[in-house]
């Protein structure tokens, strides 16, 4: 694929690639028709996919320091506003959000309006000023603006902490993903997620993961609209599910009311298999205090303008005027997706809730429902479970139970659309999960190659001997990853949040700081970067052991404990301790204008 | 005062606004999430509090920072600070 043209072709190359996407669902379809087994629909769907990325991933292999930490910096707006979606949008996003808003309603709505508004803050705070620095790496910018090795290794564990738990996460998801579609056990679906990865990564760096990303993004935007679309019009719910679901959503709160919440026993519940949960608060009513909503959006805001796998995205656009448009793109994009989570939220919870819809399960006998075909694959592949704990033969609401990600996964299936689509949506879910995990794996290896082995090991390292390290570095993350998701510590929502928080301790100061506070030094720097994530790590580890917590701050938020200590440290370490010299004070300067050349040569 | 100086006040200005915006449609509004959900401002019938949390807080946010990077490219272009073609 010849460079130049190719980034001219692109809307020709994606176009294509979407016309051919499109006609092999269609023969999916049409294969399911003349009988081809639902298993058999999943694994092509998983493994035709898949094997497209990776081919992308050989085709963008490279050999120059600059394609590989940063794309060549040649990036159209456009489609790296649909790179950095697709990097955004995780397994978390793409299999959770939808299953989190269907189970605690209103409560982790937060996530929503969270995981959007940090990139007001990406837009206006830091990326167009990181562009213009020229850095590699997020590392590469805090080394160079406060000075100093110490900074830079620094930034190097804080990057390291948090991708690296967003990163087992996402293995996790793919492990799911592909034990569900390709029938194999979990513990080995891992290892095959984590093959799918470096895949398209190893070879060529950000370049690969870029291209890789943007064919990514078209399937799984593809699998979330289509069943959303599809299911409303089947149900009658409207042509258009955004606008028109108000009716559906007023009908699920009627039922609530009829149904009622029913406290389970423990004893009940004891027989529930483990991570499956009932629904237990109602749908669309404000059912969390504004703290608990307003302080998890908080911390998915600055979580997301420190996340380093996002913030790369932006090196790789070839201005910072173009950098800024991009942020831009990128919501918009990540915007259709998690503008139709409610709406997928709804349609599942009214399919199986409606007593008067065919799917409706909710009043049925529980013998007719343990007969279903759906229900007999989900429960044994332990997602779903139904028991008829008071004895009167009828399913209530509060005995049925379903898991997390059975939300996205199952509900095409429950909702009675061809098994074609369920192979869409694993497919879909298999693109989120695997094009996050490649932005994180190689944010972290190429912070550790970059950074630790380059700039402060061995600064004479001649570029292939760089490239082969920062190889190297991305297999053996992504080996640890898999290894410690194949453990199932945390489950996938759980270890994103916490990814976020500890971005949010450690880095969103120093970052922003650099840029806005021409004041702020190195040593405080060092004192936000590392007293902000001991201390947020601290308070995890304190609540996580029956601590009680303070101001209604829990496991989930302990970035904003993490944060404030790391902006009070940042600020009185700086005041206390020398300004900034001339240079650097310079180089702020510079950095503030779009102007001129950036602060780091091309290949540094 | 520098042209860079008067360049900076301006681009920091802009960053207030953008955040003073911002800060409503992600966190003011939400301080009264309940009062919210009452109203009979219902926009495609749904009721407001649900509809900004899954709507209409994202979609201004698109709105949001393409309107903040238009201002944005207008100072840089008033202070001839805008990039010029291959100067990277």
């Amino acid at each position: 694929m010849i460079k130049g043209k190719f980034i001219d072709n692109l809307p020709k190359v994606y176009g294509i690639y979407t016309g051919g996407f499109l006609v092999f669902i269609i023969i999916m379809a049409i294969a399911e028709q003349a009988g081809m087994s639902a298993k058999m629909i999943g694994i092509f769907f998983v493994a035709f996919t898949v094997l497209i990325y990776a081919l992308i991933g050989w085709l963008s292999r490279t050999l120059q320091t600059d394609a590989y930490y940063v794309a060549g910096r040649q990036v159209p707006t456009v489609f790296n506003g649909m790179a950095t979606a697709a990097d955004w949008m995780s397994g978390a996003s793409f299999v959770a959000m939808a299953g989190g808003i269907y189970f605690k309603g209103y409560g982790y709505m937060a996530l929503l309006v969270g995981w959007t508004g940090g990139y007001v803050l990406v837009a206006s705070l830091l990326a167009p000023y990181l562009r213009k620095f020229g850095c590699y790496t997020v590392p590469d910018f805090i080394g160079t603006r406060y000075g100093g090795n110490l900074a830079r290794f620094s930034a190097v564990i804080v990057l390291t902490v948090a991708s690296f738990t967003y990163v087992t996460a996402q293995i996790n998801a793919t492990g799911t993903i592909a034990s569900v579609a390709l029938d194999i056990p979990f513990n080995i679906a891992v290892y095959v997620g984590l093959l799918s990865i470096l895949m398209c990564s190893m070879l060529g760096g950000m370049r690969a993961v870029t291209w890789t990303q943007v064919a990514q993004y078209i399937v799984l935007i593809i699998a979330y609209l289509l069943p959303v679309f599809w299911i409303s019009n089947n149900i009658g719910a409207g042509f258009f599910p955004h606008f028109m679901l108000a009716d559906e959503v007023a009908r699920i709160a009627e039922l609530e009311g009829q149904f009622g919440f029913v406290k389970n026993s423990a004893a009940d519940l004891a027989t529930v298999p483990k991570g499956l949960a009932g629904i237990t608060k109602p749908h669309s009513s404000v059912n969390a205090t504004p703290w608990a909503f307003i302080s998890l959006a908080v911390c998915m805001m600055a979580g997301t303008a420190s996340l380093p796998h996002v913030m790369m995205r932006y090196f790789t656009t070839p201005s910072v005027r173009t950098a800024r448009r991009s942020v831009g793109w990128s919501l918009f994009f990540i915007f259709l997706l998690y503008s139709s989570a409610p709406m997928l939220a709804t349609l599942s919870k009214i399919s199986l809730m409606d007593p008067t819809l065919a799917t409706g399960i909710i009043g049925k006998s529980v013998a007719d429902v343990q007969a279903l075909d759906w229900y007999q694959n989900w429960n044994q592949a332990n997602l779903m479970f139904v028991s008829d704990f008071n004895g009167n033969g009828t399913l209530e609401l509060n005995e049925f139970f379903m898991k997390g990600s059975a939300v996205v996964l199952a509900t095409p299936e429950i909702a009675g659309l061809p098994y074609v689509i369920s192979g869409l949506v694993a497919a879909g879910g298999m693109a989120a999960a695997m094009s996050t995990a490649d932005g994180l794996v190689l944010a972290i290896s190429n912070a550790l190659s970059h950074d630790v082995y380059y700039k402060i090991i061995n600064p004479k390292a001649e570029t292939a001997k760089r490239l082969i390290v920062a190889r190297v570095l991305l297999v053996l993350i992504g080996f640890a990853g898999a290894t410690i998701a194949a453990l199932e510590i945390q489950g996938i929502l759980g270890s994103v949040i916490w990814a976020f928080d500890f971005a949010m301790s450690g880095l969103f100061f120093p970052l922003v700081l650099g840029v806005w506070w021409k004041r702020a030094n190195a040593p405080g720097a060092v004192a936000g970067m590392l007293l902000g994530l001991i201390s947020g790590t601290a308070y995890l580890v304190w609540v996580r052991n029956g601590g009680s917590g303070f101001l209604g701050i829990t496991q989930l938020t302990f970035g904003i404990v993490g944060a404030s200590v790391s902006l009070v440290s940042m600020i009185v370490v700086s005041l206390i301790t020398a300004a900034p010299d001339a240079a650097i004070q310079k180089m702020v300067d510079e950095v503030r204008i779009p102007s001129g050349k950036t602060i780091l040569g091309k290949q540094h | 005062m520098s042209k860079q100086e008067q360049h900076w006040e301006k681009t920091r200005n802009l960053l207030f606004i953008t955040l003073a915006i911002w800060f409503v449609f992600s966190i003011g509004i939400f301080l009264f999430g309940a009062e919210m959900q009452e109203s009979s401002i219902r926009p495609f019938g749904y009721p407001l509090t649900y509809w900004f949390t899954c709507q209409g807080s994202l979609a201004i946010f698109v709105i949001l920072i393409f309107w903040f990077a238009g201002r944005q490219e207008k100072i840089d272009d008033e202070f001839g600070f805008t990039e010029r073609e291959g100067e990277q």
